[in-house]
């Protein structure tokens, strides 16, 4: 029924008019309550900052706990109040720490933090529009995420505890409060706490397909995005199909553990008491669970994935090789992590067979994945290489991928996923490839649009000490976890001194933590850059990169609206560096061919 | 239909749907993703046994019918404001309203039936399979009472006199969204019926 499209321009027009009247806000509309997608972005960007460090600092603790069991540490009294006593770290809060470690940082900071911040900020300026597509659902979803913080924040500092059942809160662990102190209230806030973090990503990724879909400048075909932009409506897409689902599972969690109903827990005999519940299946849970949690891992990467093809095709001066091909393997990655959940669930006494077909499938992600790598590379191939900090990280990010995605093909195998589930090895994988590698997606972002988002140049020298010093940290303290997980060596595990076959490695365990504590420290480099930078940094140019798309043509601070006059119409795709017969190495989107007749391809000609 | 709009190029969307519209359908995705994933998880957990059958309340069937009526009479206020019939839209819209209520009150009622035969949503003697069916229809309760909000606001648009052919969107969002919740339900009992 087309008939009903009749009212659109009339409301259209209205919303834009209401845009255009926004001059004089008063400090709380700027800066606190804005609908300004460049505003929204850095929130998003200081909240996953500061969980950031919140959860590395979560990890140099339990990593202190792993490289010297036999230590005491008094000095971390005055911080840790009665969860350490004598210097002996409480071992239920061993497991708190590893749960929110991975909350926050899958969560809090890899979701939200990266996607918030970069989807806010480049979706709009690189398709040329004024802003997303509703401002107040934008503003909703970022304070709906404040909120979701504020509750988990609290939950460290309840008396039992924040959640303690692993990130993945697998029940009947995590829904029996008798079980350990972190089941207890901690639990009752993570999940209230991730019931409306699933709300604000929910109103978030709607707003993002709304608005690439629909209000993308004149010329902006589909095909004319920039990767960054596709790989962010992917994101968007896969949250819109898979935190649906993890909210179901969520919402059955909190009926078991507060209205007594039986969907995960059955014949449980508990501290000398058998419980009442019949009929539920933990394993129910776990297949909920990992039908988001799979796609989430690429909710995380695919936002990586655009941020280092745009910039490493603009540092290196060449197009990005394989433009169809990179799109094409987003696709195929987006459609195949959804059928692949039951790798995580091999031991859980599945049919061979059905292991089996998702040991297929899973092996197939190899091969988008490795289209995507075959093109970085390619694209680096031959170019006139500039180093700055954000290709710096781009670069580690490829290796960074590399190396996890390889252990990936290994653990996808059944057979030797039943030595390697639930060892080392696994975290040594998903750190590497997606841990790792989305945090330097992420800095890569940062270094790389820190101009356009602040006005100001971050400190190159500085840069590249962080970088240098991040990445062989990162090889240092994950590759020897390969290695002790192949012995066999148990994740969330407190204390393994106790068993005669893991004591060799303790000088290896004490090895991983002191590269972990110096890669922490290293951040402090990047965090005082980052901060100094915003207020002293050198003042930077409207296009200091020299790049194609069109957030570059605004002015150096946009202002809201992003463009003072009209919004530019595009021509061309964004990757047009180092064109043969053009007078500069790069021409930007919105130059038409009538322009550039020197350097116009054939095909282009009629175009002119 | 006569009305087919070839102004639309001039609007600012380069698909041609209302931004709003488009996002409104995006919602309804992900409301189906998580009835999917309680259906889904219905049947994973039956297959494994342990199953307590028992009887679905008949007033289910009711229910049904009124939820039904009450897409017609949603259709009928819509196709009155394109014809700028205003006091049709304004009975269409209240008896919708109502019919949603009635449905709400009639869903109660089943509750009512069920806990009569010992079907508990949780406690020592429920089963996954009564919780399940008291989830299902409480979830998609919860939407249809967001529905009944939007009904609101659109009937009370709709006495400010903002409800018209000129000014469609409210209203046919509005549509959109309640024929949605009564598809949602159709497709639960029809669930429930088969799978029990
Ligand atoms: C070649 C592609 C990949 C394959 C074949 C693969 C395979 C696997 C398998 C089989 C497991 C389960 C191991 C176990 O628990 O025993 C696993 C765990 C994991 N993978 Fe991958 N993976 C791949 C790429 C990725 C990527 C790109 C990411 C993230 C960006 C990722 C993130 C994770 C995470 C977070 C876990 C562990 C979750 C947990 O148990 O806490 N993987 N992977
Ligand atoms: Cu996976």
């Amino acid at each position: 029924m087309s008939s009903t499209d009749i009212s659109i321009h009339k409301d259209v027009h209205h919303a834009h008019d209401e845009h255009d009247h926004h001059h004089d806000q008063n400090f709380i509309e700027k800066y606190i309550f804005s609908q300004d997608h460049k505003v929204i972005a850095k929130q998003f960007l200081f909240g996953g900052i500061f969980w950031a460090f919140i959860g590395g600092f979560l990890s140099i603790i339990f990593r202190l706990q792993l490289g010297w069991p036999e230590a005491t540490f008094t000095f971390l009294e005055p911080i840790l109040g009665g969860w350490i006593e004598n210097g002996k770290l409480d071992p239920e809060f061993y497991l708190a720490l590893v749960t929110m470690h991975g909350t926050i940082m899958v969560f809090f900071v890899l979701t939200a933090g990266l996607s918030g911040t970069f989807a806010n900020f480049l979706i709009p300026l690189q398709i040329g529009a004024r802003d997303m597509a509703s401002g107040f659902m934008n503003m909703l979803s970022f304070w709906i995420f404040f909120l979701a913080s504020v509750i988990m924040f609290w939950s460290l500092f309840l008396e039992t505890g924040p959640a303690g059942g692993g990130w993945t809160v697998y029940p009947p662990l995590s829904a029996l409060p008798q079980a350990i102190k972190g089941s207890a209230s901690g639990m009752t806030m993570w999940l209230i706490s991730m019931a409306l973090f699933i709300v604000s990503q929910l109103l978030a990724g709607v707003n993002y397909i709304t608005t690439i879909i629909n209000l993308r400048t004149k010329g902006m075909s589909m095909t004319k995005l920039p990767l960054t932009v596709w790989a962010l409506f992917f994101t968007a897409i896969l949250g819109l199909l898979s935190f649906p689902v993890l909210f179901s599972a969520a919402l059955l969690l909190i009926f078991d553990r507060s209205f007594g109903t039986s969907f995960y827990l059955s014949d449980i005999y508990i501290a000398g008491e058998a419980l009442t519940n019949t009929g539920g299946s933990p394993i129910l849970f776990q297949h909920l669970f990992w039908f988001l949690g799979h796609p989430e891992v690429y909710i995380v990467i695919l936002p990586a994935f655009g941020l280092v093809s745009e910039v490493i095709a603009t540092n290196s001066r060449k197009p990005i090789f394989g433009y169809r091909a990179m799109i094409g393997s987003m696709i195929g990655i987006a459609v195949l992590s959804f059928v692949v959940w039951a790798h995580h669930m091999f031991v859980t006494g599945m049919n061979p067979f059905l292991g089996s077909v998702f040991m297929f499938l899973t092996l197939i992600i190899a091969v988008p994945s490795a289209v995507k790598v075959f093109n970085w590379i390619a694209t680096l191939w031959r170019g006139n290489i500039r180093f700055s900090t954000g290709m710096l990280f781009a670069i580690g990010f490829v290796s960074l991928f590399i190396s996890g995605g390889l252990t990936g093909i290994i653990l996808g195998n059944s057979a030797l996923d039943i030595q390697l589930h639930d060892t080392y090895f696994v975290v040594a994988h998903f750190h590497l490839v997606m841990g790792a590698a989305a945090f330097f997606g992420m800095f890569c972002g940062v270094y790389h649009w820190f101009p356009k988002m602040f006005g100001r140049m971050m400190d190159e020298k500085l840069g590249a000490v962080h970088f240098w010093a991040t990445f062989i940290a990162v090889y240092l303290v994950f590759m020897p976890m390969h290695y002790i997980g192949i012995a066999g060596f148990p994740r969330r595990y407190y204390n393994w001194t106790g068993f005669e076959t893991f004591n060799i490695f303790t000088d290896l365990n004490t090895f991983i933590s002191l590269a972990a504590i110096i890669g922490f420290t290293a951040q402090f480099i990047f965090l005082f850059n980052f901060l100094y930078s915003i207020f002293k940094g050198r003042r930077a140019t409207e296009n200091p990169w020299h790049s194609n798309t069109l957030e570059w043509t605004t002015p150096v601070l946009p202002g809201h609206g992003n463009w003072p006059g009209e919004i530019p119409t595009v021509y061309r795709w964004p990757y047009d560096y180092s064109k043969p017969g053009a007078p500069e190495d790069f021409i930007p989107q919105h130059v038409p061919f009538s322009a550039t007749q020197s350097s116009n391809l054939p095909n282009e000609k009629d175009l002119e | 239909m006569i009305m087919v709009d070839n102004r639309i190029e001039n609007t600012d969307t380069a698909s041609g749907v209302h931004p709003l519209k488009f996002s409104l359908w995006l919602i309804i995705i992900s409301i189906i993703m998580m009835f999917a994933a309680f259906t889904s998880a219905y049947i994973v957990r039956r297959e494994e046994g342990n199953w307590l059958e028992f009887e679905l309340p008949t007033i289910l069937l009711i229910n049904t019918a009124i939820i039904i009526l009450s897409s017609v009479s949603m259709q009928w206020a819509y196709n009155s404001a394109k014809k700028d019939n205003l006091k049709s839209v304004k009975i269409g819209l209240i008896a919708t309203f109502l019919l949603g209520v009635a449905f709400l009150f009639g869903q109660w009622n089943g509750w009512a039936q069920l806990v009569q035969d010992n079907i508990y949503f949780g406690g020592s003697s429920s089963n996954p399979s009564g919780s399940f069916l008291y989830v299902l229809t409480g979830v998609h309760g919860f939407h249809l009472i967001t529905g009944l909000v939007f009904v609101l606001l659109t009937l009370i648009g709709s006495l400010k006199y903002k409800v018209h052919s000129k000014n469609l969107l409210r209203i046919q969002l509005c549509t959109i969204y309640w024929h949605f919740l009564g598809g949602l339900w159709l497709y639960l009992y029809i669930f429930l019926r088969i799978n029990h």
